[in-house]
């Protein structure tokens, strides 16, 4: 198990770690999902060896892993760029782990082969094995490079933004193909990215940062259905944040009162969060909200709609099902079927 | 096939470039120019040398004071290099791959000998060394020679050329990036085995560039090494010294014979340079399949 204990790392004025604590089980596939400057990338770095938080602990299976440095960690590393040694075969780098061991240790030379074979079968790359990186197509030199760390045995593999220089297309593959590979070998795995789709369809948990903090740990279900903050719920899927004022359990938008429940929402300035796909149109006066339709987009099983709401000038964009047409210049009426109410901040 | 033709014939054939008129007079004038400051003092230098024949060019490169000058300027050229070398190495592993304070100012420093003219480089070391000098006294009466001796020459030659081998690698460094040098280390490897295996050949086309241009410099050196090396006939003067020394005592034949090999240098470093500078456009690859 790792566990990571009150992390703090500054770089200047800087906190892009504050106060960190995290524990990944044994064979977990997890995700760390924020955007750029949330810090996933430093925690991960910390993780590896290759940066010093100013304080806290990291513990692998209960040792202090800080007191050792990165190559006696035994953890495998993939970085956003592949980081391949540009100067040698696909077959030496994959072996480089094996060969920079001790003397003690090191294998001989037919164990060596028989073990980046049989690595280079597992990243199904066997016949490259004499090429160089530079001839080599990003998803593959992204494969080699995760064969490279696993060469090692690690007892933990880092990815860093493992996907993140790739197109779109490669990019969807590799995803599935590092989630079956996870569920061939089982080892613990950590992967940062700032894209949402990848976290939720890859891990099996995800650790939502902003700021050098945790936001919140959960299953993708989870941080789907149930964000705990109201950044959560902004950054994972599509929301509408309406500004509300709430007092004695009412929900107020613009100074009229909305037919919702506060469930539970403290008094003051306050944030109601709707997911597009949430808001139920039904006729004029039908809802909570209403609203005049300025613009209706047709795609794929959703229409998108561009909503001027009445109260509080606002406009919000909704996708609502085919099932019913929406018109440009129709009064609707809205009602959320799920939301949530955050208390504003600042 | 039957397309009209016309358009194809017509004398300014593609127009994106300049007439043909103007095309030739450009390349005229820049092999005029090259023919008469480059090609006619190379093709003097060799005439001059052999113009007395084979038999006294080599008669005078066998002279015993040729023979120490040449012995001379190899033995400091290989000093200055290899510590240079060493010096260049560390200082473009210190600045291309960690961040520290006065960064900037040490690279401004290794710019230095560039921006100062080479004769005030060798006055520095009189300054330094000299019997007037801070620790001219001292050194004397310990009995060491720096001022009028290789010592003093080696140390001239250094600094003059210590840029070299830091600016060929410092913008390659650069470029290049730490992550390999953190996979290798995250990989198990010692910080050693990180140079010696990671880092090292990623840059060799760089460091021998480097190398091959410290080199031509140090060989050819002449103001820094004029002022400290003191002139003694047969054993303090470089090639470069021996040169001018051998023509205003008006022997053309030894001076012009010197000045040939001096010239081979330059025609081999240029030849070696041009190999160089194509493998490091290719990105210091090797020639792959």
């Amino acid at each position: 198990m790792i566990e990571v204990k009150n992390i703090v790392k500054k770089f200047g004025a800087f906190a892009a770690l504050d106060d960190v604590d995290l524990k990944v089980a044994d064979g977990e596939l997890l995700a760390l999902l924020g955007p750029s400057g949330s810090g996933k990338t430093t925690l991960l770095r910390i993780i590896a060896g290759l940066d010093w938080p100013d304080a806290g602990e990291v513990s692998f299976d209960g040792e202090n892993a800080l007191a050792r440095g990165a190559g006696e960690r035994q953890v495998g590393f993939v970085f956003q760029h592949y980081a391949l040694f540009r100067h040698m075969t696909v077959f030496e780098n994959v072996a480089f782990g094996l060969r920079v061991q001790p003397r003690a240790v090191r294998k001989d030379e037919a164990s060596i082969r028989s073990r980046v074979k049989e690595l280079l079968d597992l990243v199904q790359l066997d016949w490259l094995s004499d090429r160089y990186p530079s001839q080599l197509s990003g998803g593959q030199r992204q494969r080699i490079a995760l064969a490279r760390a696993l060469a090692i045995e690690p007892r933990i593999l880092l990815l860093d933004e493992p996907f993140g220089a790739l197109d779109a297309k490669v990019r969807k593959e590799l995803r599935q193909w590092l989630r079956s590979l996870h569920n061939e070998i089982h080892v613990t795995s950590i992967f940062v990215t700032h894209d949402q789709e990848e976290a939720l369809e890859v891990a099996n948990r995800v650790v939502v940062m902003d700021k050098g903090r945790i936001e919140q740990i959960g299953t993708p279900g989870d941080v789907y259905d149930n964000p705990a903050t109201a950044f959560v719920h902004g950054f994972i899927g599509e929301s509408i944040v309406l500004p509300v004022d709430v007092c004695d359990g009412r929900v107020r938008l613009g100074g009229k009162a909305l037919n919702i429940a506060a469930d539970g929402a403290a008094c003051g300035a306050s944030k109601l969060f709707v997911r597009r796909h949430d808001m139920q149109v039904g006729p004029a006066g039908s809802g909570a909200l209403e609203g005049a339709v300025r613009q209706v987009r047709t795609f794929g099983p959703i229409q998108r709609a561009e909503i001027a709401l009445s109260a509080g000038e606002t406009v919000i964009e909704i996708d609502a099902p085919r099932d019913r047409e929406i018109r440009t210049g129709d009064i609707i009426g809205l009602q959320p079927r799920r939301y949530r109410i955050f208390a504003a901040q600042d | 096939m039957n397309q009209p033709q016309s358009y194809l014939s017509s004398a300014r054939s593609d127009l994106r470039s300049e007439p043909r008129l103007v095309r030739a007079l450009i390349i005229a004038i820049a092999v005029i120019f090259l023919t008469v400051f480059v090609v006619l003092p190379l093709v003097v230098v060799f005439a001059q040398a052999f113009s007395k024949g084979v038999g006294a060019y080599f008669a005078a490169l066998s002279d015993p004071e040729a023979l120490s000058a040449i012995r001379l300027t190899l033995w400091v050229a290989a000093i200055s290099v290899s510590l240079n070398l060493i010096f260049g190495l560390v200082a473009a592993w210190a600045i291309a791959k960690f961040d520290f304070r006065g960064k900037t100012f040490l690279i401004s420093l290794i710019d230095l000998p560039f921006s100062v003219s080479p004769v005030i480089s060798g006055l520095v070391f009189v300054l330094l060394f000299g019997a007037q000098g801070y620790w001219g006294p001292w050194l004397q009466s310990h009995n060491v020679h720096v001022l009028f001796a290789v010592p003093g020459i080696a140390l001239a030659t250094i600094f003059v050329t210590f840029p070299f081998v830091a600016r060929a690698l410092i913008p390659l460094m650069q470029e290049q990036g730490t992550q390999e040098e953190e996979a290798a280390v995250s990989l198990g490897a010692s910080g050693l085995q990180t140079f010696f295996r990671v880092t090292l050949p990623n840059i060799k086309w760089g460091v021998l560039y480097g190398v091959l241009l410290c080199n031509a410099r140090a060989m050819g050196e002449f103001g820094a090494v004029s002022v400290v090396s003191g002139h003694i006939r047969g054993e303090t003067n470089t090639m470069p010294l021996l040169v001018e020394i051998l023509y205003n005592e008006y022997q053309f034949i030894s001076s012009f014979a010197i000045a040939s090999l001096l010239a081979m240098l330059a025609l081999i470093t240029l030849v070696a340079k041009t190999f160089l500078e194509r493998h490091l456009d290719e990105g210091q690859l090797p020639r792959g399949n």
